[in-house]
């Protein structure tokens, strides 16, 4: 690029990023350490401040959030003010640590990538912030819930704006916790102790992965910092890109809960409703389609790894969709919808430049769209009991019109009816799949149809059909704090598609400097491609109204076919972790207790007696007596002049 | 005869002790009773700081003076430096009166009888002897001496004015009368005995060289002029003298006894300084007067250190007193020390340096708490005692465990980097196997230190549980300074180091 090369020129403390510049901060891009900061200080105020800080918790959490958001704007603004390849700044804070020939900046990397993250991030964070206050309202330990959630964002928003891997995976590690924290929340229920400890350790062989990424990187490019390793990377052989590559992989899989490592999303949903919108929706579980995106310059070099990716998303995006189409819980229903699309986005981040923008388009959408519906399932909860079975919901557009109305928008949105935001990008997405190879294309537009039969499905049993809930109060309307954010959200599920699309440059081109783009030619034409994909849609739709609008609903759980029995068992998955890995884990530590207790403690427990036997004896010497303690003193004196006399005998 | 000129300006911290203790002298002697306590007390801290201002102002002096008997160099002014912080440290645990009921820690008239008639009016009268401070800083001179004497009778001057007043100061505990006599007894027996020993070397050796001057020594070394077996006995003799002030086997047997006999602040006191003077003192006779009979001296001391660290850390595992389990636990590190002292070197020199200072504060402090885990008959030091006391008490436990941590070498302490330090010094020197013994020791020692741990946190209170007296801020501000140097030297050791190891050059 010309322009480029010129700046580079001009400029030598610029450093290449996929050729965009980028800058040192200056101005007003030097405050954006704020954006991680104002979070991390309300966690900070509102855990260690104890129970003085009860009675305003809630209002400090949504302000730390409210204000980062505000922050993210200014920021926001300040860069389109930018020219549209000079973008990118990064922000030095301090050296982390400087051995052994390692240097570790801690520095961030605002650029419009992540840019789109930070307003995603604390947007949908701080309305689901003010969503709680109403949602927790009876909760005791509402302050405690609040400084979670603002410890998330403040991890969250330091994993999108490190610029070194090591960073990244402080982040990465923060919303891990706050994550485990979260789902545990209730935890004096064991099913969410439990669900916590799975999320917890499922994550662990993810980030196994990432760490063995960042050891990669250390060995072969002597840093982790983005520029030194995207910069190095075309040095590096494909051998070592693949396996790096892979290693992310296995880190983005168990954060974004994809096959192999999707089992702990579901029990997540133990976890209290705005942080399974929050964290298991919008922003946490889409961080290994972040990680795969901002690694472009790594899988570009590295085909196969590449390849693996879209596997990988092919495969939870219709797992996903499959279990989606067979739970009764609503929650789970929905967290198996997330599943199958956060599918969609490893999918189309596996691409390369031709998917990467709409990877990042369809996980915004999917942020609102998703976000708004688990609002309203929340919503639904709140008037039902916390009742999660759709079995016993029904009929409810009348007793919470808000709820439904909003609900239905962030319906239409994820099944891709034109003009709802989820139609945008994820045709985006078929479109770039059919053009890279028709197979995995022809899964997207199956997982298009499989989506709309159980977002149907799930409307249907929840808002139409006969009241099946039995509760003397019928259910209520939920109170404005939480129905506004849940109008604010279907908004934009219904115009933030078009919206990010087509609004001045619109996103894909905004991205482009950090992303790269390409052209595919469609292998038929774009108007097949949306007929076939509404045809789907539609027929999915249909099935679901025959299934569940024309017949009522039965309250106890039918048998099912052996398909919808493997969906209703999240097709095995835990069964396949049961056998594969955790009766071998204990069958191996079992033995290894056993040589332990037999082998090795034999061998020390020997040991100490032995040494135990010794100390005895010498103590012995210690009669108390001055007379042998003399004589000892003697016999070493002499010890030590033959000593000293005899080394130079020979 | 003209009068020898003195560099009383290098000879200051030195001087201000010493006359500190001839004023306490006098104070004795002249002030009215009630008056003596805070008299000497102030008298002894202010003179300690005083010499310990003049020390840091000293840093980076190199003379050679006192008409060549004396040297204040690195290694000597870092040492004494050491030597007052802990005696700093140490006299704040002489002065603690909130203890016993009676008073402090000493005796109210260490010439009584024990159990007699006389005693029992004393303590009824609340008598405090205050002989104790002037007979420390007595002590402390001769320590802040030690390690600064470039003369073998200067040396040995040294060595006795060190001893002769721990020897009375072993003999005055309050509590257990019988048994701190005997300790008394026993050390000043066996230490004169050394002494002798010592002095007897030192003729040795001044009848191979003809002068007693360390530089010149060494320089007879290399004038090959026979004789040799003169000077090598009578450095093995001399060696002897200096390794019973430092404890190591086999002349440590009077180690437990004393340690356990004394009153529980001089037996901090004296472990520590005691230890860090004798170990500088022998450091520079084996460097400057006889670092050309290195091989000669080398293999003994490997014997000796061999012998030091393994009866240290494995008779320490069966002791059931904590006062005799510390005995123990300073007799291995002194056999720690050695395989640096064994290398031979600069980075050995500044080890060694840190490693004293480290071991200081760990003990001074670990003593301290001693005093105050107590039942009815004094200080509870039967371990038994000791059982549960992490959920009464799980300050002072913490702290405790904390020292105990650093001795046992644990990183985050300042006893790991110590004891890498001599370890790293030693292999350098080409002493690796004495550094494979000394981690086996270290494990083995490990043992007897998480034990108390163990007993204080992981077990259930006993019945009969000690009570946790409640100090005055005398023994809080010296356990905290304790178990802060500790942490802080565990966490950040680099400045100390650097300190060490600009400061281990001897001059000659």
């Amino acid at each position: 690029m010309s322009t480029y090369s010129a700046l580079t020129a001009a400029v030598t403390t610029q450093a290449e990023e996929h050729g965009q510049a980028v800058a040192e901060a200056t101005g007003v891009f030097s405050w954006t350490w704020l954006l991680i900061a104002i979070p991390l200080l309300g966690a900070a105020i509102l855990l260690l401040g104890g129970r003085r800080t009860n009675s305003v918790g809630h209002l400090i959490g949504t302000a730390a959030s409210s204000l980062s958001f505000v922050v993210g704007v200014v920021l926001f603004f300040a860069m389109l003010g930018e020219g549209a390849t000079e973008r990118a700044f990064t922000v030095p804070l301090w050296e982390w640590f400087n051995a052994g020939g390692y240097e570790v900046q801690v520095s961030l990397l605002l650029d419009q990538l992540s840019m789109a993250f930070v307003l995603l991030i604390t947007g949908v964070g701080s309305l689901i912030h003010v969503y709680s206050i109403g949602y927790m309202e009876h909760d005791e330990n509402r302050r405690r819930f609040f400084g979670y959630l603002n410890l998330f964002v403040a991890a969250m928003l330091l994993l999108v704006l490190a610029a070194d891997y090591l960073i990244l995976f402080i982040g990465w590690e923060g919303v891990g916790l706050a994550s485990y924290l979260l789902i545990g929340f209730w935890q004096h229920k064991p099913s969410a102790a439990v669900a916590a400890k799975k999320a917890f350790i499922v994550n662990r062989v993810g980030d196994m992965g990432m760490i063995l990424a960042i050891s990669s990187m250390l060995a072969v490019f002597g840093s982790s910092a983005f520029d030194v390793v995207f910069a190095s990377a075309d040095g590096a052989s494909t051998g070592w890109l693949t396996a790096i590559g892979l290693f992310l992989l296995l880190g983005a899989c168990g954060k974004s809960a994809q096959f192999p490592l999707q089992s702990w999303l579901l029990d997540a949903m133990e976890g209290p409703t705005p942080v399974s919108a929050l964290i298991h929706a919008a922003t946490m579980v889409t961080a290994g389609v972040y990680l795969i995106v901002r690694s472009a310059a790594i899988y570009d070099l590295a085909p196969d790894a590449r390849t693996a990716v879209v596997i990988v998303g092919t495969i939870t995006l219709l797992m996903g969709a499959i279990i989606g189409c067979a739970k009764d819980d609503i929650k789970k229903a929905l967290a198996g919808s997330t599943m199958s699309q956060i599918g969609y986005m490893m999918l189309a981040a596996g691409l390369g430049p031709a998917g990467y923008a709409f990877a990042i388009f369809h996980l915004i959408t999917h942020g609102f769209f998703k976000a708004n519906m688990f609002l309203g399932a929340g919503s639904v909860m709140h008037g039902m009991n916390d009742e999660v079975d759709m079995r016993k919901y029904g009929g409810l557009r009348v007793a919470m019109p808000v709820t439904f109305a909003t609900f239905a928008m962030g319906y239409l949105a994820i099944i891709g009816i034109p003009p709802f935001a989820g139609y945008f990008s994820k045709d985006r997405i078929i479109e770039a799949a059919l053009a890279e190879n028709w197979v995995i294309g022809a899964c997207a537009i199956l997982g298009a149809g499989i989506t709309a039969f159980y977002m149907t499905r799930v409307m249907l049993m929840t808002f139409f059909g006969s009241r099946r809930w039995k509760q003397s109060q019928p259910p209520h309307e939920s109170p404005p704090v939480m129905t506004i954010p849940l109008i604010v959200l279907a908004v934009l599920s219904v115009v933030g598609g078009a919206g990010l699309l087509y609004v001045s440059a619109g996103i894909v081109e905004w991205l482009a400097p950090v992303t790269g783009e390409e052209h595919h030619d469609l292998p038929i034409p774009l108007a097949a491609i949306i007929a076939i994909t509404l045809a789907t849609v539609l027929a999915g739709i249909a099935i679901a109204w025959g299934m569940y609008g024309r017949k009522p609903i039965r309250e106890d759980v039918p048998a099912g076919n052996p398909l919808t029995v493997a969906a209703r068992r999240d097709l095995y998955g835990d069964a396949f972790n049961e056998a594969v890995l955790m009766r071998p884990g204990q069958y191996l530590t079992r033995s290894l207790v056993y040589v332990e207790n037999r082998g090795v403690d034999g061998a020390v427990v020997g040991t100490a007696t032995a040494i135990g036997g010794l100390s005895s004896r010498l103590r012995r010497w210690q009669t108390g007596f001055v007379r042998s303690y003399a004589l000892t003193m003697l016999a070493g004196a002499g010890f030590v002049v033959v000593a000293m006399l005899l080394v130079r005998l020979p | 005869m003209n009068a020898p000129n003195l560099e009383y300006a290098e000879l200051a911290p030195l001087l201000t002790v010493f006359g500190a203790a001839v004023i306490g002298v006098l104070i004795e002697a002249f002030a009215p009773r009630r008056v003596r306590h805070p008299v000497q007390v102030a008298l002894a801290l202010l003179a300690l700081l005083a010499a310990l201002v003049q020390v840091i102002l000293l840093a980076g002096t190199e003379v050679v003076g006192a008409v060549g008997a004396v040297v204040i160099d690195g290694p000597a002014l870092f040492l004494q430096g050491t030597i007052l912080v802990m005696s700093i440290i140490s006299i704040a645990f002489f002065a603690e009166r909130r203890l016993e009921s009676g008073g402090d820690a000493f005796a109210p008239s260490a010439s009584t009888l024990p159990g007699g008639e006389e005693e029992k009016v004393l303590v009824r009268q609340k008598r405090l002897q205050t002989e104790v401070y002037p007979l420390t800083m007595f002590a402390i001179t001769g320590m802040l001496l030690f390690p600064a004497a470039n003369d073998l009778l200067v040396m040995f001057v040294a060595l006795e004015v060190l001893s002769l007043p721990l020897y009375l100061l072993c003999g005055m505990a309050r509590r257990r009368r019988l048994l701190s006599q005997e300790a008394a007894l026993k050390y000043f027996l066996l230490g004169a005995f050394s002494s002798a020993i010592f002095l007897f070397g030192a003729a040795f050796v001044y009848g191979f060289a003809g002068t007693l001057r360390f530089s010149e020594i060494s320089e007879a070394l290399t004038a090959q002029i026979g004789q040799e077996e003169l000077l090598l006995t009578g450095v093995g003799l001399m060696a002897v003298g200096l390794l019973f002030k430092v404890g190591a086997v086999p002349f440590h047997s009077w180690t437990p006894d004393v340690y356990q006999g004394a009153p529980t602040p001089v037996t901090g006191f004296m472990a520590a300084c005691t230890k860090i003077a004798a170990f500088g003192a022998m450091v520079r006779l084996f460097y400057v007067a006889f670092g050309g009979l290195r091989t000669d001296w080398q293999p003994m001391l490997w014997a000796v250190a061999i012998a030091t660290m393994a009866v240290g850390a494995i008779v320490g595992l069966t002791q059931t007193d904590i006062k005799r389990m510390l005995a123990y636990s300073s007799i291995a590190h002194a056999g720690f020390v050695l395989t640096a002292l064994v290398a031979a070197d600069e980075t050995a020199t500044a080890a060694i340096l840190f490693y004293l200072a480290t071991y200081g504060f760990a003990t001074v402090g670990a003593f301290a708490v001693v005093t105050l885990v107590r039942d009815s008959g004094g200080e509870a030091t039967h371990l038994a005692k000791w059982t549960g006391l992490g959920k009464r008490a799980p300050i002072l436990a913490g702290t405790f465990a904390l020292f105990l941590l650093a001795f046992a070498g644990i990183p985050m302490t300042s006893g790991f980097v110590g004891k890498l330090a001599v370890f790293t010094a030693a292999v350098d020197g080409g002493a690796t196997p004495l550094v494979v013994i000394g981690v086996v020791a270290s494990a083995v020692a490990a043992f007897y230190y998480v034990r108390v741990i163990v007993l204080m946190f992981f077990s259930e209170p006993a019945a009969e549980s000690p009570s946790i007296a409640v100090p005055s801020v005398w023994t809080t501000v010296g356990i905290t300074l304790g178990a802060a140097a500790t942490l802080l030297l565990g966490l950040v050791p680099g400045p100390l180091l650097d300190l060490a190891q600009a400061a281990a050059t001897f001059v000659r």
